[in-house]
């Protein structure tokens, strides 16, 4: 199966200071790829590169096989990606105002149909008419991510979506995350950094390290029986930077 | 403090009896600052978008010239656009449409967008600088375009945007150098209240002086509130 994404000797660097340095990343259609590593280890920047964000400085970012001019990607390309934030942005007004910002966007201004069907899948339905400012941090999330999901994007890009959430908040979001990959076979890369969580929901994983990827692996072998030794004091919970 | 009464009850009087001679003059006023507020808005907000969110060489030359401008005496600004306009001026013999006349509401508009512009740019600039870099960065990847993604910030801004505008049209509403030097203040024609304030005074006709500066802070007052309550329905 051909990768949706085929990252070939990418650099970033910001004020002098290499962030990223990535050989050779390739993710495929259709499953979870969970990145993991220490703060600072470049998995944010990995994924706003992913989502067209921002150029890197050197290297092939290649998406459906088509070579990616950061300068210049098409709408429709920049269309069928989208990230979800830990901090989840949420923009003033109501959390309907909020989901339907997106359908908007693309001059569809009837969604009330797909709104409603995020409300009731997210537990949101009694708040459909609440400002956004006055959610709580588990409810701002959910929002987030059914914003971001209303537009059936085919590459959801998540940056630690449950960070300093109550468990069950980050229950309800890694179900979602499972069936909207089950049921539209959406392309997930998430990055946290929480193993378990990794663990729970990847079909892969790759450790990240000072911008580099240091070993990508399908999720058992990654946890059980990783070829870098840095994964694997990784994986026992020990300091690897 | 006879005189001050009396002026304050003559001058309620003449606005609420409709005395046509206040009422052509707070027109005029309404003519000219409105629409150099509105071409401000036209040009200013846009500008300060721009200003405020990009990154290019020669932006912060740029923004101190916006400060500059922010406090720019009217007067000066009167004599600049006087000198401009003049026969003997750069454009006045030009005589083309697009120039405007000295002591024509025209030129009155052109100099308090010079006014009230770099106002609004400046406000404007610091508005959109604050709305989160996060909430930018969300927004392109709900796919906005540029100018989608432009818009929505301003949208998060809007109560720094009005801060802005009333910024603009307070400055322009009471200043009166710049509509002297190049309105005339001609009676029926070019006279605002600031002009005509400063004409009664001198005439000791405090009446109509007193009435126009009731007025004058009756529409300060009311923006205010209008603004202010806006402000509060976006909570």
């Amino acid at each position: 199966m051909a990768p949706v994404y085929q990252l070939a000797n990418v650099t970033k660097a910001y004020s002098g200071r290499q962030i990223l340095h990535i050989n050779q990343l390739d993710i495929y259609p259709g499953e979870i790829l969970a990145v993991v590593g220490p703060s600072g280890a470049g998995k944010s920047t990995l994924l706003r590169l992913l989502n067209f964000l921002e150029a890197p400085d050197s290297g092939s970012i290649y998406f459906n096989q088509q070579p990616i001019n950061h300068q210049n990607v098409p709408l429709e390309i920049r269309r069928t990606v989208t990230t979800v934030f830990q901090n989840p942005a949420l923009l003033s007004g109501s959390v309907t105002a909020n989901l339907l910002f997106g359908l908007r966007l693309r001059g569809q201004n009837d969604g009330q149909k797909e709104v409603d069907e995020m409300l009731e899948r997210f537990g949101l339905a009694a708040l459909r008419r609440s400002p956004a400012h006055a959610l709580s941090g588990g409810e701002a999330q959910r929002v987030a991510l059914a914003r971001a999901l209303i537009l059936k994007p085919s590459v959801l890009l998540l940056d630690e979506p449950t960070a300093n959430l109550d468990p069950y908040n980050a229950e309800m979001i890694e179900s979602v995350i499972r069936g909207i990959n089950q049921a539209h076979q959406t392309t997930i890369v998430l990055v946290t950094h929480n193993i378990f969580q990794a663990r729970r929901l990847a079909d892969r994983v790759a450790l990240m390290l000072n911008g580099e990827i240091i070993e990508t692996a399908d999720t058992q072998t990654f946890f059980e029986n990783p070829r870098d030794s840095r994964t694997r004091r990784f994986v026992r919970g020990e300091m690897v930077w | 403090m006879e005189t001050i009464s009396s002026g304050i009850i003559q001058g309620l009087k003449l606005f609420f009896s409709g005395d046509p001679a206040l009422w052509q003059i707070i027109g005029v006023s309404a003519q000219v600052s409105g629409a150099a507020l509105l071409l401000s808005a036209l040009l200013g907000i846009p500008l300060g978008a721009v200003l405020g969110l990009t990154r290019f060489p020669g932006r912060r030359m740029i923004q101190a010239l916006v400060y500059t401008g922010m406090g720019l005496p009217p007067v000066v600004v009167g004599l600049a656009v006087y000198l401009l306009l003049s026969n003997n001026g750069l454009l006045g013999p030009l005589q083309q449409a697009w120039i405007p006349k000295l002591f024509t509401v025209e030129a009155m508009i052109d100099a308090q967008v010079i006014i009230a512009a770099p106002l609004v740019i400046g406000y404007t600039m610091s508005a959109v600088g604050e709305v989160s870099p996060n909430l930018r960065l969300q927004v392109r990847s709900l796919g906005a375009t540029r100018l989608q993604a432009l818009g929505a910030t301003l949208w998060e801004a809007r109560r720094g945007v009005l801060v802005a505008l009333i910024g603009g049209l307070g400055s322009i509403l009471s200043e009166v150098g710049a509509v002297m030097m190049v309105g005339g203040n001609i009676d029926g024609s070019t006279r605002v209240m600031t002009t005509a304030i400063l004409l009664e005074t001198r005439r000791g006709n405090f009446e109509l002086a007193i009435g126009l500066g009731i007025v004058l802070l009756g529409m300060a007052f009311l923006i205010n509130l209008s603004a202010a309550q806006l402000q509060g329905k976006g909570h």
